[in-house]
C-alpha cells in the first residue's frame, strides 16, 4: 500500500509542491487536496489583472480537474479543515469528510489583515486575496461609485488600478506619506504617485481611519452597507466599497488548536517540516528562521524543498531567499530587490532622466550589489538582480553599471528590451525561436520557469547566449515572481550547483563518478548528458594522474577525436603548430583526401586544414595515414585547446616587432591536448596591427618592440567579446608562464561549458589579476600544476587508436546480409 | 515466433555505449545500460537522422549526439516535449551472448 499524503490548502505553494513531488516521485504518494475555495488551483497573483479586465478566471487556472486525475489526486474543492487528530492522523473537514494520512502538508496561506475599526463588518467592505474577493469587487464596481482602498502597498495599488478601470471613482488612503515603502524610496515612491495620480486615482497619506459608516438605508431588510469613511483628524469621505489591503496575516489557527508549534506563522525547518515531523509546512503560512513570506517566489523554493524531502531524497535545504518586486500595473515599470534603503555604510549609486521619468538607484558595499529600485526603466531588474544574488564583484564596470547591461563592453544582445521587439523578432538563434513563439508557449502551456520555456519551446536551450532574453519574456509575461535560486544546480540530476561539486570533489577525495554520485546523493543512477561530461571533466582536472577518463560521459566529438558532421560523417583537422605546414605534410593531406575519397577540403578560421565527411570507420586509417606524415590529432573537435594563430611577424612581414610565429609554436607545443572547460583559443600578433586577430581570443598575445602585451577573455562565435589587456610583459618566457598560469586558473575555477569571457565577467577582471599578476607565487604554482596535469595529458589520441586503442568502437559489431 | 540472430557478446559493447549492426536497411544501434540490460532501436534519430548509436547513454536513455534530444531505450519514444519514435527491435540475452530477432 502506497502511504498517504494530505495537502490542505489548494493555494500556490501546495500545489507547486505536487507539482515537484510529481516530477521526481511520480505516484509515490497516495494523494488527496483539501481546499477551502470551491475552485481548482489558480494564480493568484494574476487577480490584479483579473479584476484590470486584463485576464478572465479561465485564464489564471493553473492546474484543472484533469490535471488532478491524471495525477491521481484526489480533490475535495469547498471543504475547509477544520481539526486534525494526530494521534490517529485523521483530519475533518466542516462537511463530515475524514481522511487519514502518513505525511500532512499545511498550505493555508495566510488572509487579509482587517483594522480593527467599528464598522469593519458592514457590506460592502473587503480583503483582496481570492476570487471570491474580485466577485465581490466587480459586482460593486457596476452598482455604485465611490471605491476606498486602505494600505499604499503593492496589493492597494494593484486593486485601486482595476477599480479605476472598472469605472470606480478610486482614492487611496496611506496611514505613511510615501507608497510601497516596504520596496520603494522617496524618490521613486514620488514618482509612482504622480504616474497613478496621472491615472486619475486620488490619494490621501498620512491618514488613520478612524470608523467605518454605514449608508442609509432603502429597505430594512437589507444589510447595512457602507457608504462613508470618517478619518482621526475629522474628515469623511463617502465610500461604496471599502478594500483592505494593509497586510497579511498567516492562517495558523488551524495548526495551534492541533497543538503544532506556532509563532507569528507555523514554524518549520530548513526541511518545512514542523515541530510534528510528519507535518510539514509550505507557503504564507509558515514562519522560517524567524521570517514570513508574502511572494512567491521564496514559496517556491520552499516548495521544491518540501518536495525533495517528501520524496526522500533529503539532500535539500532551504536556507531563504532574496526576492525582488515588481508592480502588475500596466503601463507603469518598478522594479525593487534587496536592500533598497541603504544608509549606513552603503553606498547609493543614482541615474535621474526627469523628462523620460527615469529613476535607478542601485545600493552598493564593497563594489556589490545589495538592492536596486528601478522606475521607469526596468529592463535592467533582472540583470541587476542577478548580480545582487550571485554576488558579482562590479569594480570593472562600476562607472557604466547604471546604463545597464547594453552598455557594459560586450554590448550583447541582452541589453535590448525585449518588449520593444517584435512579435516575429528572432530570440534564439540556435533554435530559430521567435518572440511570439515563446510568448504563446508560456501563456498557452502555462510555463513559469525557464527550464519550462527550455523544455518546451528549445530557446535558450542550446547555446545558452540568448537565456537573459528569454528570462525577460518570462518576467514580463508572467509577473516577475519565479526567480531561480540563487545557485542553480547542474541539472536535473542534482541540487547542487558546479562550484558546490567541484568543491566537494577536491576537499571531499572523490575520485570517480560513483564516488562523487553517492556522495552527494545524485539523484539518477548514473547522470545525464549534461552532467556526465561536466563531471568527467572536474574529475579530470582534478586528479591528473589518477583519474581515468570515462569515454561514455564524453561527447562524441571527443570520443572518436573527430567532429562529428550533419550527416554523420566526421571532419578531421590535423594539428599545425603555429599554423605552419611543409610541402610534405601538404602532399600526405592531399593522398590522404584522395585516397578516402574525402569530398571538401577547407582551411578553418584557425588557420588549419580540414577535412570533411570521412566515414567513421575510415577515421583510424585516415588517422593512421596522417600520423605517418607525423602529424598529429588537431584537437578541433574537443572542449580542450584548439589552436595558436599566428601572423608572419618579424621573420617576415616588415612591421614586425617580435618573432610571433616562433612563440605561436611554442606556445602550442607547451598548451596542446590540455582539456578545458570549453574550448579554448590562442593567437599571437606580430604588432599592434594584430593580423593575427589576437583581441578576440581567449588568450592573445600582441606583440610590441619593448615586450608583450597579454590578453584575454576574448571570444569570436554568437556573441563577440574583445579581450581585456591582463599586463605586459618582457619575455618569452613570462608569457609561457602566464600562459600556463591562466589557461590553469581558468581549468580549475570556471565551470564546465563556460567560456573565458562569461568566465571573466562573472568573477572580474581584477580578481583574475590578483591571481596571475600581483600574485607571483600564486602564479608559479598555478604553472607548476598546468604542467604536471600536461604531462599525462599530452598523448595523440590518434596514435593510440592507429595502434588499435577502441578500434572496435569504429566498426559495426555485425553486418547482416 | 522470433528467429533469434546472434550478434555478439554482452562484452563487445561498452557499457553505457554502443555498437552498431549494419543491415541493407540502414545500421540497428545496440545500447548497454549500467545495469548491463541491452535494447536495439534504428541508428536514426526521428529529428533530422542523428545517429544514436553516437549518444550518451543515461539510465534507459539515449542522447542524440546532434540535438539533445532524449529517446527512451525501451520503447524507442522521444521523451517529451519533444514528439517522435525510433524504432525498436527486441533483443535477447542469454549466457552473456546478445541475439537480435528477425521480424
Ligand atoms: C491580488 C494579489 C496579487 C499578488 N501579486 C503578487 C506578485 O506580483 N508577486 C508575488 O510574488 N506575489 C504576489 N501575491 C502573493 C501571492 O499570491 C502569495 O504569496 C501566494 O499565493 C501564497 O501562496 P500560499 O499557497 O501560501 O497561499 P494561497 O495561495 O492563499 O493558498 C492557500 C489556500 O489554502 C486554503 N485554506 C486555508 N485554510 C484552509 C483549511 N483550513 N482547509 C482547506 N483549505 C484552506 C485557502 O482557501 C487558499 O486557497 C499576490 C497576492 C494577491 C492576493
Ligand atoms: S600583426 Fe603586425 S607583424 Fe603581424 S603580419 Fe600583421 S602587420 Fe605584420
Ligand atoms: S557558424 Fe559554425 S555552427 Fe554555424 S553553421 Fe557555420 S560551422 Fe556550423
Ligand atoms: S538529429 Fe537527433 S536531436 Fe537532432
Amino acid at each position: 500500500m502506497k502511504p498517504k499524503l494530505i495537502l490542505i490548502g489548494n493555494g500556490m505553494a501546495g500545489v507547486r509542491t505536487l507539482e515537484e513531488l510529481q516530477k521526481i516521485a511520480p505516484g509515490k504518494y497516495e494523494t488527496t487536496v483539501f481546499g477551502a475555495e470551491p475552485h481548482v488551483n489558480y494564480n493568484r497573483i494574476l487577480l490584479s489583472p483579473v479584476l484590470a479586465g486584463e485576464k478572465t478566471f479561465d485564464e489564471i487556472v493553473i492546474n484543472d480537474r484533469s490535471w488532478y486525475d491524471d495525477n491521481e489526486i484526489t480533490l475535495h474543492t469547498g471543504r475547509k479543515v477544520v481539526s486534525i487528530d494526530r494521534k490517529h492522523r485523521v483530519v475533518l473537514a466542516e462537511d463530515g469528510t475524514e481522511a487519514s494520512y502518513d505525511r500532512l502538508i499545511l498550505a493555508t496561506g495566510s488572509q487579509p489583515f482587517i483594522l480593527p475599526v467599528p464598522g469593519k463588518e458592514l457590506e460592502g467592505v473587503v480583503g483582496f486575496r481570492d476570487i471570491h474577493d474580485v466577485s465581490r469587487m466587480l459586482d460593486a464596481s457596476q452598482k455604485h461609485k465611490h471605491a476606498v482602498v486602505i494600505g499604499g502597498g503593492l496589493l492597494g495599488l494593484e486593486a485601486a488600478n482595476g477599480l479605476l478601470k472598472r469605472g470606480m471613482h478610486v482614492t487611496v488612503v496611506h496611514l505613511l506619506d510615501t507608497l510601497m515603502e516596504r520596496q520603494l524610496d522617496k524618490p521613486a515612491a514620488a514618482l509612482l504617485r504622480r504616474s497613478l495620480e496621472d491615472t486619475g486615482v486620488n490619494f490621501l497619506l498620512e491618514a488613520q481611519t478612524e470608523a467605518i459608516l454605514p449608508a442609509p438605508r432603502a429597505l430594512a431588510e437589507e444589510p447595512p452597507r457602507v457608504g462613508s469613511i470618517r478619518f482621526k483628524n475629522g474628515t469623511e469621505i463617502p465610500a461604496d466599497l471599502v478594500v483592505m489591503a494593509v497586510g497579511i496575516r498567516p492562517n495558523i489557527e488551524l495548526a495551534k488548536s492541533c497543538g503544532i508549534h506556532c509563532e507569528r506563522g507555523i514554524v518549520v525547518s530548513d526541511t518545512l517540516q514542523t515541530y510534528d515531523p510528519r507535518v510539514y509546512s509550505v507557503g504564507e503560512c509558515v514562519q522560517h528562521r524567524g521570517n514570513l513570506f508574502g511572494l512567491v517566489a521564496p514559496l517556491f523554493e520552499q516548495a521544491k524543498v518540501c518536495a525533495n524531502h517528501l520524496a526522500e531524497y533529503g539532500i535539500g535545504r532551504y536556507q531563504g531567499s532574496v526576492t525582488s518586486t515588481k508592480l502588475k500595473v500596466t503601463g507603469i515599470d518598478l522594479f525593487s530587490a534587496g536592500d533598497y534603503l541603504g544608509g549606513n555604510g552603503y553606498e547609493e549609486l543614482v541615474f535621474q532622466d526627469p523628462t523620460r521619468g527615469v529613476y535607478k538607484k542601485l545600493v552598493v558595499k564593497d563594489n556589490k550589489v545589495k538592492g536596486a529600485v528601478l522606475y521607469g526603466d526596468t529592463v535592467d531588474g533582472s540583470w541587476y538582480f542577478q548580480l545582487m544574488r550571485e554576488n558579482t564583484d562590479i569594480a570593472d564596470f562600476r562607472e557604466t553599471v547604471m546604463f545597464g547591461r547594453a552598455h557594459m563592453a560586450d554590448s550583447g544582445r541582452e541589453g535590448q528590451s525585449v518588449m520593444g521587439m517584435s512579435a516575429d523578432a528572432e530570440i534564439c538563434g540556435c533554435n530559430g525561436v521567435c518572440k511570439k513563439t515563446i510568448v504563446d508557449a508560456i501563456v498557452g502551456k502555462k510555463l513559469f520557469t525557464l527550464d519550462e520555456v527550455r523544455a518546451h519551446t528549445k530557446a535558450s536551450a542550446s547555446c545558452g547566449s540568448c537565456t537573459g532574453l528569454v528570462e525577460q519574456i518570462l518576467a514580463a509575461t508572467v509577473g516577475n515572481y519565479d526567480q531561480t535560486p540563487k545557485e542553480k544546480p547542474m541539472c536535473k540530476c542534482t541540487e547542487h550547483a558546479h562550484d558546490t561539486v567541484r568543491a566537494a570533489i577536491v576537499e571531499q577525495g572523490l575520485k570517480t563518478m560513483d564516488a562523487v554520485f553517492k556522495a552527494l546523493e545524485w539523484k539518477t543512477a548514473d547522470g545525464c548528458h549534461s552532467c556526465r561530461p561536466a563531471l568527467n571533466y572536474y574529475l579530470l582536472c582534478a586528479w591528473p594522474d589518477g583519474y581515468k577518463d570515462d569515454p561514455q560521459s564524453r561527447f562524441i566529438n571527443e570520443r572518436v577525436h573527430a567532429n562529428i558532421q550533419k550527416d554523420g560523417t566526421y571532419s578531421v583537422v590535423p594539428r599545425m603548430w603555429g599554423g605552419l605546414t611543409t610541402p610534405n605534410e601538404l602532399r600526405a593531406i592531399a593522398d590522404v583526401a584522395d585516397k578516402f575519397k574525402i569530398p571538401t577540403v577547407k582551411v578553418t578560421g584557425g588557420q588549419r586544414i580540414d577535412l570533411l565527411g570521412v566515414k567513421k570507420e575510415d577515421l583510424p586509417k585516415v588517422w593512421g595515414d596522417l600520423n605517418a606524415a607525423g602529424m598529429v590529432s588537431g584537437h578541433a573537435y574537443g572542449k580542450s585547446l584548439r589552436t595558436v594563430k599566428t601572423c608572419v611577424g618579424s621573420e617576415w612581414c616588415r612591421f614586425g616587432t617580435q618573432d610571433s610565429t616562433g612563440l605561436g609554436v611554442k606556445l602550442e607545443k607547451i598548451t596542446w591536448g590540455s582539456w578545458t572547460p570549453h574550448k579554448f583559443k590562442m593567437a599571437v600578433s606580430g604588432c599592434p596591427r594584430n593580423c593575427a586577430e589576437a583581441t578576440i581570443k581567449d588568450f592573445g598575445v600582441i606583440c610590441v618592440d619593448s615586450g608583450y602585451e597579454v590578453h584575454v577573455g576574448g571570444n569570436g562565435g554568437i556573441k563577440i567579446r574583445g579581450t581585456d589587456l591582463l599586463c605586459k610583459l618582457g619575455t618569452e618566457d613570462e608569457v609561457k608562464e602566464y600562459c600556463g598560469a591562466f589557461m590553469q586558473l581558468y581549468r580549475e575555477e570556471a565551470r564546465y561549458l563556460e567560456r573565458t569571457a562569461p568566465w571573466i565577467e562573472r568573477v572580474g577582471l581584477t580578481y583574475v589579476k590578483s591571481r596571475i599578476v600581483e600574485d607571483e607565487e600564486g602564479r608559479k604554482v598555478l604553472n607548476e600544476r598546468f604542467l604536471v596535469s600536461q604531462q599525462t595529458a599530452q598523448v595523440d589520441p590518434w596514435a593510440e587508436r592507429v595502434q588499435g586503442k577502441e578500434q572496435e568502437l569504429f566498426q559495426p559489431l555485425r553486418a547482416l546480409a | 515466433m522470433n528467429d533469434w540472430l546472434p550478434i555478439g557478446t554482452l562484452d563487445d559493447i561498452p557499457r553505457l555505449g554502443s555498437r552498431v549492426v549494419e543491415t541493407v536497411f540502414g545500421d540497428i544501434a545496440l545500447f548497454r545500460t549500467a545495469a548491463d540490460e541491452v535494447f536495439a532501436l534504428r541508428d536514426r534519430c526521428p529529428h533530422k537522422a542523428g545517429p544514436l548509436s553516437q549518444g550518451i547513454v543515461h539510465g534507459k536513455r539515449v542522447t542524440c549526439p546532434l540535438h539533445n534530444w532524449v529517446l527512451e531505450l525501451e520503447s524507442g519514444a522521444v521523451v517529451a516535449p519533444d514528439v517522435g519514435c525510433a524504432q525498436r527491435f527486441e533483443i535477447k540475452l542469454e549466457d552473456g551472448r546478445v541475439y537480435l530477432a528477425r521480424s
